[in-house]
């Protein structure tokens, strides 16, 4: 081995910046989301020196010069409100996808597959365009209407009469939006359930159905309420589907009372006002604020469903024979 | 033992019989479950029907290359919009891509310690931050630094949106990479980092191209974090210290005026950029239609995009 | 080669136990994994309460072959089965019978014990029972004793039902699979390998357990291990490269093989 290459005979610890520049670069997202919070926290800071914890409990919203007042309690409800709905639709028929998915024959499942990732292919903005175009007709006069009639004056939830841009609309787009994500990776759990389970199953002379009772659903329990709450991670930091059809109220109107309702959600109130906030007043840090909220949510939803997924696939393999 | 097998036919007996039961009810379930799938290829469907139906009238070259016209004229086109996407595009990738290499390069080849599995698990998170975040966090470093919107803050914003999905790809294409590899380079006695550079990254590339790909069809449609620092502008590119249009900014902009004309063309600048997103999904799944057996990394890594 | 299907015909007919029914028949079943054929136009007849061993080296198609009796490869995508297989006379391919309708007569035991992790020792026997609508609680713990006893695991958990069946040893895990079998009440008992992963002390509880049902039920048992064939069952069946090269009484199989290549494997010359 006379014919060494030529590098390695200088003598730069080559080596040591190669690790070093490796390691500073995969320490980046550690530096940016200590950054992320720090900067979101201070510029918000003033909102909340002045609101202190009304800032979470209130509800006025007012820009006005003089007579500043900010409370974001509407919109962190409003967020918590469509995104629980998105869930209550979406993770039943994600489920069922996964479950379709995953033991279609190849042909089947394949273009399936595809199908639903060019679901999540899709940009939030064409969701929105579509939404306020096509999606907001079709809900208006096949769910809302019929809804409304039937119960608007027994339910509060139904009640008021609907518009079509209401959270009720944006709950359904972005349940539409959050099944790729769940769909996804519930199939991946599905898949990772050991086939002996899935035969030991089908021995006792279980039809496909009670197959996924017995041996798919106890077993993947975990991974797929991971699956459901990465889910709901995004539907919480979604923004422009909801932002153009959520019907964009603001102040105490804002409280989600009926599903029928224009509303507004954590995101979507940065999207509609943030520019025209002016760093000089409180309207930026109330926003900045908002957006530190919804951040902390989001991060602490992030991290819990993260470690139900990796869990629940790590242990796949191992659960029997321990 | 004679008694026991009587018993055992007793026990039989005790069995439902009708079977018939729960097979009606498998097929409902099954149906259902199949049900599900079409309730979610409707609204693909229709998404993709109406995009090309309505977008195709608004395009012809005046629109794909002019500036925008005068509000509610229906004139001009968005030619700025196409421009800024695209730039914006190059300069994130400029900023996003060598980070999350070398940060994928620190996970795979460095990143079985603590700081490894602390990195990994955060970047996972840190992937799912919702984007607007992002867009306030560029705004208050960038543009409220320097006073004025942005490309760069722009740029900035969807790199950090980049970069996670690139050092992930990167790492599992890397860890794809036979080992042999490796300990050939080290049998010829090269130095860790011109093995990983020379070997081990050529033999991970497509992996890697497909990550990038799927990160630009990612940023190519965010809207929320553009919205606070590129701001939208209705002039061609003017350097990279000024506001500038995109695709997502200008469909949100036209599909808020009231105007029908205004609305055509919002689908119009729909389809353009649907059209992008989609080659680029085409595009890597085409490429690794060729490159067989890395479906599964695949799947993972649709998995890791949203909106 | 040519004698095969001469020794398939006479078994049954002049020797032991010639008054028992035939429980179970294969006839010319072929088994294809995409355009692999795995098992070649196999015919075996299988008598009621008696142990056959299917012996041969690994990837000889004896395991596809079992899975065939259960109608296990209906779930592997790209695995095709031609040919009839009769349980008590009926075919088991048959177009208009979904196949929950025999596996309730047919129990299977897989390689690697597989109880549902989640479920209590007890839950895991009263699958099956629950499935085919047991619901009366007297019955259901009637049963599930039965059943444990009959794997001869009772004692060893009969004080912990409600413990996790995964906290088991891997001995105890595989009479618990058993035991979960036998809850069903089935008439053919299809074991694949059970004893490959367990130790010498817990394979001879198995074993233990095999020459007891066999009294009640028709076993068949793949295995690897020649000794136990010799030990558990009273025909053997030696297939290599998916055709059944010979089909005996176990006795005859191990001591006076008709076929050159039976002859050698018992001898452990290859394999």
């Amino acid at each position: 081995m006379s014919r060494q290459i030529p590098f390695s005979k200088r003598r730069l610890p080559t080596d040591k910046i190669f690790k070093i520049s490796a390691m500073v670069a995969g320490s980046y997202v550690l530096v940016i989301i200590v950054l992320i919070v720090f900067q979101l926290s201070s510029e918000s800071y003033p909102i909340w020196q002045r609101e202190g914890l009304a800032f979470l409990t209130g509800s006025d919203w007012n820009a006005v010069e003089g007579r500043e007042s900010f409370g974001a309690a509407p919109y962190i409800l409003g967020t918590l409100v469509t995104a629980s709905l998105a869930m209550i639709i979406g993770v039943p028929l994600s489920i069922g996808i996964a479950m379709f998915i995953s033991q279609a024959p190849k042909y089947l499942s394949g273009p399936l597959s595809i199908l639903i990732e060019l679901l999540a292919a899709v940009p939030s903005i064409i969701y929105g365009l579509w939404g306020i175009f096509v999606f907001r007709q079709v809900m208006l006069d096949w769910v809302e209407y019929p809804l409304y009639e039937v119960f608007g004056d027994n339910v509060w939830i139904f009640s008021s009469a609907p518009f079509g841009l209401d959270i009720f609309s944006a709950s359904v787009i972005l349940a539409i939006m959050i099944i790729p994500t769940i769909s996804a990776v519930s199939r991946e759990i599905m898949i990772a359930v050991p086939q002996q389970q899935k035969e030991a199953a089908y021995m006792l002379g279980a039809t496909k159905w009670e197959m996924f009772r017995l041996a798919v659903f106890p077993y993947a329990k975990t991974g797929l309420i991971g699956a459901a709450i990465l889910g709901l991670g995004r539907a919480v930091g979604e923004t422009m589907a909801v932002t153009m059809l959520i019907g964009n109220a603001t102040g105490p109107s804002a409280f989600p009372q009926s599903l029928f309702q224009p509303g507004q959600t954590m995101s979507s109130i940065i999207a509609n006002e943030f520019i025209e906030a002016s760093p000089a007043s409180l309207h930026l840090p109330a926003l900045v604020g908002v957006g530190l909220i919804l951040l902390l949510v989001a991060i602490c939803i992030n991290v819990v469903a993260h470690i139900l997924v990796s869990r629940m696939l790590k242990v796949r393999e191992g659960a029997i024979n321990a | 033992m004679m008694s026991s097998s009587q018993k055992r036919a007793e026990y039989r007996l005790l069995f439902k019989q009708n079977v018939g039961g729960r097979l009606v009810v498998d097929k409902i379930m099954m149906g259902i479950v199949f049900g599900c799938v079409i309730a979610a290829v409707i609204p693909l469907g229709s998404i993709l029907i109406e995009v090309f139906k309505n977008g195709i009238s608004a395009i012809s070259i005046e629109f794909l290359t002019q500036v925008p016209g005068a509000i509610g004229s229906g004139e001009g086109g968005i030619g700025p919009a196409i421009q800024g996407t695209l730039i914006i595009i190059g300069m994130s990738s400029m900023i996003g891509v060598p980070i999350g290499v070398m940060s994928g390069i620190f996970l795979a080849e460095f990143g079985d310690n603590r700081l490894g599995r602390t990195v990994r698990f955060f970047n996972d998170v840190f992937m799912e931050f919702p984007s607007i975040v992002l867009g306030i966090f560029a705004f208050l470093v960038i543009v409220l630094v320097l006073g004025h919107f942005s490309l760069w803050a722009g740029a900035f914003a969807l790199s950090l949106i980049m970069f996670p999905i690139v050092a992930r790809t990167t790492e599992e294409s890397l860890k794809m990479v036979p080992m042999t590899y490796r300990e050939a380079g080290i049998a010829l006695g090269l130095k860790k980092w011109v093995i990983t550079f020379r070997i081990v990254l050529s033999a991970a590339k497509s992996g890697m191209i497909t990550g990038i790909l799927l990160s630009v069809g990612r940023i190519g449609g965010e809207t929320a974090p553009l919205i606070m620092t590129v701001l939208g502008s209705s002039q061609f590119f003017s350097g990279v210290d000024s506001p500038m249009d995109a695709l997502p900014l200008r469909i949100w902009r036209m599909s808020l005026l009231p105007y029908d004309s205004a609305q055509m063309q919002g689908w119009g600048a729909a389809l353009v950029l649907i059209i992008i997103i989609l080659a680029i999904n085409i595009t890597v799944r085409y490429y690794f239609a060729k490159k067989s057996k890395k479906g599964n990394i695949l799947s993972k890594l649709m998995g890791m995009r949203k909106k | 080669m040519d004698g095969k299907q001469d020794d398939i015909e006479n078994i049954g007919d002049d020797h032991l136990d010639s008054e028992k029914k035939y429980k179970m028949i294969a006839e010319n079943v072929s088994v294809f994994y995409d355009d692999v054929e795995a098992v070649k136009n196999v015919t075996m007849k299988f008598k009621e309460r008696s142990v056959t061993s299917l012996i041969g080296p690994s990837g000889c198609g004896k395991t596809t072959f079992l899975r065939c009796l259960n109608r296990m490869h209906d779930m592997t995508k790209n695995a095709r089965v031609q040919g009839r297989i009769l349980l008590d006379g009926e075919d088991l391919y048959a177009k208009d019978k979904d196949p929950i309708y025999h596996r309730r007569k047919v129990g299977m035991v897989f390689q690697k014990p597989n109880p549902f992790p989640t479920m209590s020792i007890y839950d895991n026997v009263a699958a099956g029972l629950r499935l085919n609508g047991v619901k009366d609680r007297r019955i259901l713990d009637e049963i599930v004793e039965d059943s444990l006893k009959m794997a001869y695991v009772w004692d060893e958990v009969k004080n912990n039902l409600k413990k996790p069946a995964i906290e088991l040893s891997g001995g105890q895990q595989q009479r618990l699979c058993i035991a979960r079998a036998l809850a069903i009440q089935p008439e053919v008992l299809l074991m694949d390998e059970p004893a490959s992963a367990l130790d010498p002390i817990a394979t001879q509880k198995i074993e233990e357990t095999i020459t007891e049902l066999a009294r009640e039920f028709t076993i068949i048992i793949v295995t690897h291990n020649m000794q136990q064939a010799v030990r558990v069952s009273d025909y053997t069946a030696f297939m290599y490269l998916g055709d059944l090269i010979e089909f005996n009484e176990t006795k005859k199989i191990f001591t006076q093989p008709k076929n050159e290549l039976t002859s050698k494997y018992v001898k452990g010359q290859f394999g």
